[in-house]
């Protein structure tokens, strides 16, 4: 990097105007030969989670030592997570595209051999297509993204996070260039108004009105006021703000700066999850590499704005993530949520006006800025505007993060991109808005995925995690685990969150052990009211959705554990035994190692037997068969 | 590991004396020690002004924060709810048999704590257990068996070679 700042001879990097921008921009572009063949190697964290980081090691071990013998000699690139997570790690061979799946270090040689020597395709390395067989070269062609629209996670994957220069000449900057110097204020404002963005935290309250309010109450109480990023993504199964955080985290550092410029803010916040230390670590270096470029701190691309951020680690509380916590926890206090008689655009952070939105409403800023708010408003469907990104997690092939404009179907998310369960049976329910969420069943799989139609549905969109449910889940187990989740997330200030919460759990509890009567499904709705009605903070006043949603759609099931004694998805303990099919069996002793109530017995060669008194139905023996013997009544 | 008068200091003056940065030096302070000493808090608190309850008032509050010593490695399993779809409770259950400590605990002999956590962000990857910020992905029992056999065997080397130093 210093090269080319002395070749821009500048002041060490530091940007003048947008021309300055738009001209090292260039001047980066220029410094690349577009044929220049390049490794892509994903090093987001479930890429690095699966070895790719020694992956990129061998690379760079077989390019350095042998010489290779191609005409120009390949470069190597580290990025964000591509989003296909369950098929890491992976690798992109530019400039063809070519797209390497499950690569491992041993695999290294061969790519550079077949690949980057002869120009030739490593095949087993390539993606199947499950329903043809057929082999899929390019990225682009994969069903799984060729389904999506990417546009907030439009650079990841592509650039090194890392690297601001790698952003610039992707054309990051561009928007806060064109807001600084073509842009009033109030015009930024404007603009996010008539996007229509809603906001992707959670509650969808739309962008632009919230801004808005905020200069209301900056006119009756005046500065300063405060704008805050919300990347605690505390739900369980989400990793859209981790994603957007570590692969391309100049595009939520350019959106705060656009909304402190149109607030007139000078100090903003990065409240962050502690779980999350990459994401942590390329913020810190993107606003390092900021700050030296003159896109952060004094004096912002000389136009006589500044402003700076800095970052707040989380310290592992859920409750952190609602705005009110959220500031008193930035304040170095406990995170209790107060009562929003005064709304936080008034009186948040230090008392004062305060903007808070998600990581990825901040991502879209500067794409509606730079495109245009009708541009975006197109997007989606009326009330729903632009694009949002999914984790989908759970019984699906295609398990991973997909963004699609609002108001596709449910369907098209889990079957056509996520390629359905694994069984290839239907799903059973979808639950997305995580533990203040609730289940979408498979009769409803046409729902449109927007915000008001889950909300119709009895869900919400929440901050985007679907998790696909298959028949071997429970939705009483389901229903007890965000219910347990939320008690101990609970900060205890109001009873009816406090002692609510742990009675609506002791009731599904009693449900798991078969005990119970459809008088208590009753109770749990009455109580579920109460708690709807009387907690203080949404973290309370959500958390009936999952019981309440699945009582409405699955209330068989929960009848089946108290009428019949079972649980139909073979879940709750309590109300299973574990056996062995002797047909299947073939004494391979396997699981009688594994046991550790050392309760299964057979001879070699023979059926073996599970004594189901001593059975402490732990599960280990079912994972462990490979003849899919051990099976659960 | 107690905390020493010049490491302790170094952290902090990591930050200006002000109570917005309670946070801050308690996480610092327990990266470097494993969990905050009554030692340590005292002098957090002293330094920036705040009163010794909001202190531990914070540090009860906060899930991350230890205040007793933590095992030489820990583990943490996964429970968020990709995690739990794919049985992260029975991974945690075959732990806590296996290392005969409950979650939250941390071995007599000061080896392992097991903790759980909800969400790592690579629930892709479900079930995720992390050991010493090392991600196990698709973890099963047996895979960790092997895993925590491989660091038991580390540190029995560590062990031979600190007695020979
Ligand atoms: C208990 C609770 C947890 C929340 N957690 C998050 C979170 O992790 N991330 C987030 O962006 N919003 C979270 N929210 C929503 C925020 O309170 C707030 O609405 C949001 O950050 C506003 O940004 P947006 O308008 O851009 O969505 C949470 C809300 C509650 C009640
Ligand atoms: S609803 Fe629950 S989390 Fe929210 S303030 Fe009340 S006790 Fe705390
Ligand atoms: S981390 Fe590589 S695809 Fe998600
Ligand atoms: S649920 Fe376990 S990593 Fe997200």
């Amino acid at each position: 990097m210093p090269n080319l700042s002395t070749a821009l001879k500048m002041d060490p990097w530091r940007l003048q105007s947008g021309e300055e921008l738009n001209r090292l921009r260039a001047q980066i572009i220029a410094g690349r030969d577009p044929q220049r063949p390049e490794i892509i190697i994903c090093h987001g964290t479930g890429c690095l989670a699966n070895g790719s980081d020694k992956v990129a090691k061998a690379f760079r071990a077989a390019l350095e030592g042998k010489g290779i013998q191609a005409k120009v000699m390949p470069g190597i690139k580290t990025t964000g997570c591509h989003g296909f997570c369950s098929r890491g790690p992976l690798v992109i061979i530019r400039p063809q595209g070519l797209f390497y799946q499950r690569v491992k270090p041993k695999d290294v040689e061969e790519i550079v051999d077949h690949t980057l020597v002869h120009g030739k395709a490593v095949e087993r390395l390539l993606y199947k297509d499950p329903s043809s067989g057929d082999l899929i070269f390019n990225e682009g062609e994969i069903p799984f993204y060729k389904l999506q629209q990417r546009i907030v996670l439009h650079n990841i994957g592509k650039i090194d996070p890392t690297d601001i220069t790698d952003t610039i000449a992707a054309g990051g900057y561009q928007a806060l260039a064109k807001a600084l110097t073509t842009m009033t204020p109030e015009q930024v404002v404007a603009e996010m108004e008539k996007s229509g963005l809603r906001g992707r935290g959670g509650a969808g309250f739309p962008t632009g009105r919230k801004w808005r309010s905020a200069l209301q109450a900056i006119k009756k109480k005046g500065r300063p006021v405060y704008v805050v990023v919300n990347g605690d993504e505390g739900d369980p199964g989400a990793f859209m703000d981790r994603t957007i955080m570590e692969g391309d985290p100049h595009a939520v550092l350019e959106g705060l700066i656009i909304g402190a410029y149109a607030l007139g803010a000078a100090q903003g916040y990065l409240y962050v999850r502690a779980e999350y230390p990459l994401a942590i670590r390329h913020l810190e270096i993107a606003m390092h590499q900021a700050r030296e470029y003159g896109l952060l701190g004094e004096n912002i691309l000389n136009s006589g704005f500044s402003f700076d951020a800095r970052i707040n680690r989380g310290a592992g509380a859920f409750v952190c993530g609602e705005s009110t916590a959220l500031f008193t926890s930035i304040e170095g206090k406990p995170g209790n949520p107060r009562p929003k008689y005064v709304r936080s655009v008034e009186e948040g952070l230090w008392g004062r006006p305060t903007v808070l939105n998600n990581v990825e409403t901040w991502a879209n800023v500067p794409l509606i800025i730079e495109r245009g708010a009708d541009w975006y408003a197109g997007l989606g469907v009326p009330h729903s505007t632009g694009t949002k990104v999914f984790s989908l997690v759970g019984k699906v092939n295609n398990v991973g993060l997909v963004e699609v404009p609002m108001g596709v179907s449910m369907a098209h998310i889990v079957e056509q991109i996520g390629g359905g369960v694994p069984d290839g049976k239907p799903f059973k329910a979808v639950q997305t808005g995580g533990p203040s969420g609730g289940c979408i069943p498979y009769s409803l799989k046409d729902t449109p995925v927007d915000f008001d139609s889950l909300t119709a549905a009895g869900s919400m969109m929440g901050s985007g995690a679907m998790i696909v449910m298959d028949h071997t889940d429970c939705v009483v187990d389901v229903g007890r685990y965000f219910l347990r989740f939320l008690e101990e997330e609970s900060c205890g200030k109001c009873l009816p969150c406090r002692l609510g919460l742990t009675r609506l759990r002791e009731i599904l509890d009693n449900f798991s052990q078969g005990v119970g009567s459809e008088k208590d499904i009753e109770d749990l709705t009455s109580l579920s009211q109460a708690i709807q009605d009387g907690a203080l903070c949404a973290l309370g006043s959500s958390a009936p959705n999952p019981v309440l949603t699945t009582i409405r759609y699955f209330r068989e099931e929960y009848l089946a554990h108290v009428q019949e004694h079972k649980c139909p998805a073979g879940v709750c303990k309590d109300l299973i035994t574990y056996g062995i099919d002797p047909e299947r069996c073939t004494g391979c002793m396997n699981c009688a190692r594994q046991c550790p109530a050392q309760c299964i017995t057979g001879k070699k060669k023979t059926a073996h037997v599970i004594d189901t008194h001593k059975c402490l139905r732990c599960g280990i023996c079912k994972e462990t068969c490979k003849f899919d013997a051990v099976f659960i009544s | 590991m107690e905390p020493q008068g010049v490491q302790i200091d170094e952290i902090m003056e990591r930050y200006p004396d002000k109570p917005e940065y309670l946070i801050f030096l308690l996480q610092d302070i327990q990266a470097s020690y494993g969990y905050i000493s009554a030692q340590a808090m005292q002098l957090a608190c002293d330094r920036i002004g705040v009163p010794l309850t909001q202190g531990y008032s914070v540090a009860t509050f906060y899930q991350s924060f230890r205040l007793d010593p933590s095992g030489e490695h820990e583990i943490r399993v996964c429970l968020g709810t990709a995690c739990h779809l794919k049985g992260g409770q029975r991974l945690v259950e075959d732990l806590e048999r296996r290392l005969n400590v409950e979650a939250g605990g941390t071995t007599e002999d000061l080896r392992f704590t097991l903790n759980t956590v909800n969400c790592v962000g690579a629930c892709a990857l479900a079930p995720v257990v992390v050991v010493d910020n090392e991600y196990q992905p698709n973890a099963t029992s047996k895979k960790l068996e092997k895993y925590l056999k491989t660091i038991d065997a580390l540190a029995g080397v560590e062990a031979k070679e600190g007695a020979h130093a």
